[in-house]
């Protein structure tokens, strides 16, 4: 069995091409893993049946040479993503037990292209956390130094988890201010976050409309390429879907990086980032130049404002997109008398201590009087980094930093909500500018928790950022696999 | 206490003086649209409750709106009709509530840049007055679904066929002085939408209502503190409930009082209005811009096109009338209130006398239809068969008189008017020879008044010919009538 686990997803769906393997196998593998797994917590749901129709379906495909990019390929799907007849909940007990009737754009895209859906990760609630702590259910124990019991990162931590642990070839993510690249960096695999608008937010649960952008998650950079490739695409029900066309990021993977120009902003290198990541953040910068980069010293002025800003402007638009959970169509209600006192009963239990302090926020700064001061103010900051990288962009062709200024941390110890928002203090600026960026291991920390690298590059570039961060992958050679992980 | 017959329209007379109103007017026009403003479930009316809902209505997790370019070409089909400034970027907002029939838990609609900007309309008023009533803005927004209270004694249920359905609000600036001029401009609205066809106009199933804010001032004083009449959807509601709030308004004042800023309602019963929740009470939207939907941009060439394609509105319509057809300014403004008044005024008018048809199509027409208790498009009287009787009139084949009854006998039986005059034989008789026997029948039966008359008592000469008139059962053409007995009588 364990081969068949120690196949990527490029390398699985070669084999399957050649009838090496069968999908039901590899399918029966990560389910079985699944299994051996389980005590991380990283599923919410199993849809085995499925999975193994899904998987017979496919060697069908396989042997009469009709299979599809992601023929066969077991992935599992973070619950913030609708999925017709199977449970959706956002790791919140107010949607406990909600099963659409409808299935979000990504999914299907990645289903029409044959991958098998194995079943549903758990998240932050509702996308809201950066530990994997406020799920409902309880938070997923990072395969990494397993019985130290330290988080898998939020909110795609069970994604990651799922990754990192083997029980998942690859998995989807959703990156509102970090929530793809921060949970890969603390397990030690590859999360990219697209370019906001090329992939469909339909049928996503939403948590911050202008910046949620769904992404894989995957154990290489060629994995993400290959799922990415079947995740994007414009789609008429987002109206901010991006209508332009992908090119195959396949073709993209051994281009090299000779004579690029990298950027490396001097505000990435604050106090308090830890001594073992600003090495790997060195060494990174050495290895690129090695491979004929360019290296430019970069500024990106207001970058310090970028965290309050995204959670002035992600819970503003929060409290919106969750006014929708009141009990009165689907989802928990909490009966009561009168309307207000349903509303009151249903989203207090309904909700957990983040998301209501999310809604407060989001309320908060919408309300008028405060209104200017707050939202508006947030949302001329947004505009001014995204200037910041406008600017360095006539520059430079990609921004290399640290994916996190720390690595992962044990559960339970970051109870401080301002500390805990610092986690995604370098992915939020990215976030906010709407660019997409990479996330890839590169070497361990001093006590063996994976440090992540994160690459940034201009708008709807991301066949080059698929180039770059293929270079920086070879020259780091991670090929640690987490003490977690199934066997 | 003064007598206040001589009061002008929307001056109300207190102890201490007259006081003057102030009104202001937000008319929602449902925009007719087969679908919603941001999904694809139907708009119709009157279909079985949760019927026209779709997933996106109903917001369930990670549904996406998606604005339908056919409401928009409407609200800038209106803007233009309103001769009003097109915003070629506008945005939509989020307008934040809760309630049951709310599912998103916000109203999309356009709060500080709406579609469409200031402009002004021309209304005409029951005396043949006109006045320029100023419009603020038109913005697109959703409609909210209906809550039915009485249906069950603990709950209440929801309808979310409504949810969704697209509304344009059109603000009026605060330049309305009384209830008939509210009256009027909103039916110079309803007949401009309805000429576009951007709404059918239909108050009854509430295709359009509106909410009015009323006011009262002595005259050249400052505005005062307003109140929101809530969601009339009639204008003769419109019109009594604006009454009865300033009057209300004037009493507290007059008493010392003063005006709480507050919504209201009218209760159609009792005539008057009541609070539904003070200043205080009052909701903090919370309004932003929606980050599900692009600002809404269009080219200016694209709002030309537009332009080309309207149809010819009210007020240049009774111009033309009034131009080509030689009628009175008043009779036009009646003539083109509605789209289907005009269009069949013009056909029936086509070729034929265009005063004439106009008297017959108001005075006896319309007077006819309210009569029989018909709205115009049951008239058992067709365009042609009026222009007919029209023709009828002019080439002397009958008397004004015989017309009308005529006329009586085509809203009985349907009928053409050339069909009856022959059944019944009502031909005008215009022959010399017949007229000038029945006037020597009346001169040999009246010969003293004859002498009379010749003795110089001229006001006789009228007896005569209704005598004329009256031998030929009304059958005599009156014109040949009075010319041969003036020959005669010399």
């Amino acid at each position: 069995m364990s081969e068949l686990l120690d196949l990527n997803l490029v390398e699985a769906s070669e084999a399957l091409k050649n009838k090496k393997i069968s999908s039901l196998e590899l399918t029966k593998a990560y389910l079985k893993s699944i299994g051996d797994t389980s005590s991380l917590g990283a599923y919410l749901e199993i849809v085995e049946n499925k999975a193994i129709n899904m998987a017979k379906e496919s060697d069908k495909k396989l042997i009469d040479g009709t299979a599809r990019p992601l023929e066969g390929i077991p992935i599992g799907i973070k619950d913030m993503f609708c999925t017709k007849d199977i449970k959706t909940t956002a790791s919140s007990k107010i949607l406990e037990n909600f099963i659409p009737t409808y299935e979000s754009t990504v999914t299907q895209n990645l289903w029409n292209d044959g991958a098998v859906i194995l079943g549903k990760l758990s998240c932050d609630e509702f996308a809201m956390g950066s530990s994997n702590e406020t799920a409902a259910k309880g938070n997923v124990i990072n395969p990494w130094l397993k019985n130290k019991k330290m988080s898998p990162g939020g909110s795609s931590g069970g994604s990651a988890a799922a990754v990192a642990a083997r029980s998942a070839l690859a998995a989807t993510g959703t990156d509102t201010g970090g929530s793809i690249r921060q949970p890969a960096a603390f397990c030690g695999i590859t999360g990219l976050k697209p370019t906001y608008g090329r992939c469909s937010r339909w049928g996503i649960v939403a948590f911050s409309s202008s910046l949620d952008q769904a992404g894989p998650l995957t154990r290489t950079v060629s994995d993400a390429a290959l799922m990415l490739n079947s995740m994007a695409g414009y789609d008429q029900k987002d109206s901010t879907s991006a209508n332009l066309k992908m090119p195959d990021l396949m073709d993209y993977l051994d281009k090299g990086i000779k004579g690029k120009k990298i950027g490396i902003p001097k505000e990435y290198t604050q106090d308090g980032i830890s001594e073992d990541i600003v090495n790997f953040y060195e060494k990174s910068i050495d290895w690129l130049k090695d491979e004929g980069a360019e290296i430019i010293p970069v500024s990106l002025p207001h970058t310090k404002y970028a965290l309050p800003a995204y959670y002035i402007i992600a819970p503003a638009e929060a409290s919106s997109n969750l006014a929708r959970y009141d009990g009165v169509r689907y989802g928990a209600r909490h009966e009561a008398s009168s309307l207000d006192e349903m509303y009151e009963l249903t989203r207090g239990n309904g909700f957990g201590d983040e998301v209501k302090r999310r809604i407060m926020i989001g309320t908060y700064v919408l309300s008028s009087g405060y209104y200017d001061a707050y939202y508006l103010k947030a949302q001329k900051v947004r505009r001014l980094i995204k200037e910041d990288f406008e600017n360095v962009y006539k520059k430079v062709d990609y921004i290399l930093t640290p994916s996190t200024p720390t690595t992962s941390f044990e559960l339970g110890k970051k109870q401080d909500p301002l500390t805990m928002y610092l986690n995604d203090v370098f992915t939020v600026p990215a976030s906010l500018a709407g660019l997409p960026g990479i996330s890839l291991p590169v070497g361990l920390d001093k006590s063996g928790l994976p440090i992540g690298i994160q690459l940034i590059a201009n708008s709807f570039d991301e066949p080059g950022l698929i180039s770059i961060a293929r270079v920086l992958e070879m020259c780091a050679g991670f090929n640690f696999i987490a003490d977690g992980a199934a066997k | 206490m003064n007598d206040t017959s001589t009061l002008k329209p929307g001056h109300i007379q207190g102890e201490t003086g007259i006081w003057e109103m102030v009104i202001g007017l937000e008319i929602h026009a449902q925009i007719s649209s087969k679908s919603k403003l941001f999904s694809g479930a139907s708009a119709s009316f009157g279909s079985e409750a949760n019927r026209n809902v779709s997933l996106v209505d109903a917001a369930m997790p990670g549904m996406l709106p998606v604005i339908n370019e056919f409401c928009v070409e409407q609200a800038v089909k209106t803007g233009l009709a309103l001769n009003a400034k097109i915003n070629n970027v506008s945005v939509f907002d989020r307008k934040n509530y809760f309630y049951a029939d709310l599912p998103q838990g916000y109203q999309i609609s356009q709060f500080t840049k709406p579609i469409v900007g200031e402009g002004e309309i021309i209304v005409d008023l029951d005396n043949g007055e006109q006045t320029t009533i100023g419009i603020e803005r038109l913005h697109l927004e959703q409609d909210a679904g209906k809550s039915l209270h009485d249906q069950h004694p603990t709950k209440s249920y929801i309808d979310l066929n409504r949810t969704g359905v697209a509304l344009m609000e059109i603000v009026s600036k605060p330049d309305i002085r009384s209830p008939q001029e509210a009256g009027a401009y909103v039916k110079k609205i309803r007949s401009i939408l309805r000429y576009i066809g951007a709404c059918d106009g239909n108050m009854e199933e509430g295709s359009l209502r509106a909410d009015c804010n009323v006011s009262v001032r002595k005259s050249g004083e400052e505005f005062g503190t307003r109140c929101e009449i809530k969601n009339l959807n009639s204008i003769r509601f419109i019109i009594q409930a604006i009454q009865s709030e300033a009057e209300r308004q004037v009493d507290i004042l007059e008493q010392g009082g003063t005006i709480d800023q507050e919504t209201r309602l009218f209760d159609t019963s009792t005539g008057e209005t009541r609070s539904m929740r003070s200043k205080e009470d009052a909701h903090d939207y919370r309004y932003f811009p929606d980050p599900d939907l692009l600002p809404l941009e269009f080219t200016e060439s694209w709002v030309q096109d537009i332009k080309e394609k309207l149809p010819e509105l009210p007020d240049s319509l009774k111009k033309r009338l009034v131009k080509d057809f030689g009628i009175t300014s008043y009779d036009a403004s009646i003539l083109v209130e509605e789209k289907d008044y005009v269009d069949f005024y013009q056909q029936a008018a086509n070729g034929r006398d265009g005063k004439l048809t106009a008297n017959w199509m108001i005075t006896e027409l319309f007077g006819a239809l309210k009569k029989d208790n018909l709205s115009f498009s049951e008239s058992p009287i067709t365009t042609e068969n009026l222009g007919e009787l029209i023709s009828l009139i002019s080439n002397g084949t009958i008397s004004g008189k015989i017309a009308k009854e005529v006329f009586s006998e085509m809203m009985k039986s349907k009928k053409s008017p050339s069909e009856i005059v022959k059944e019944k034989g009502l031909e005008q008789v215009s022959d010399n020879s017949e007229i000038l026997k029945l006037i020597d029948q009346v001169i040999l039966d009246n010969q003293d008044k004859v002498n009379e008359y010749l003795s110089g008592k001229d006001k006789l000469f009228g007896f005569f010919v209704g005598q004329v008139m009256k031998l030929s059962q009304g059958k005599a053409n009156p014109g040949v009538v009075n010319k041969l007995l003036k020959e005669k009588l010399k």
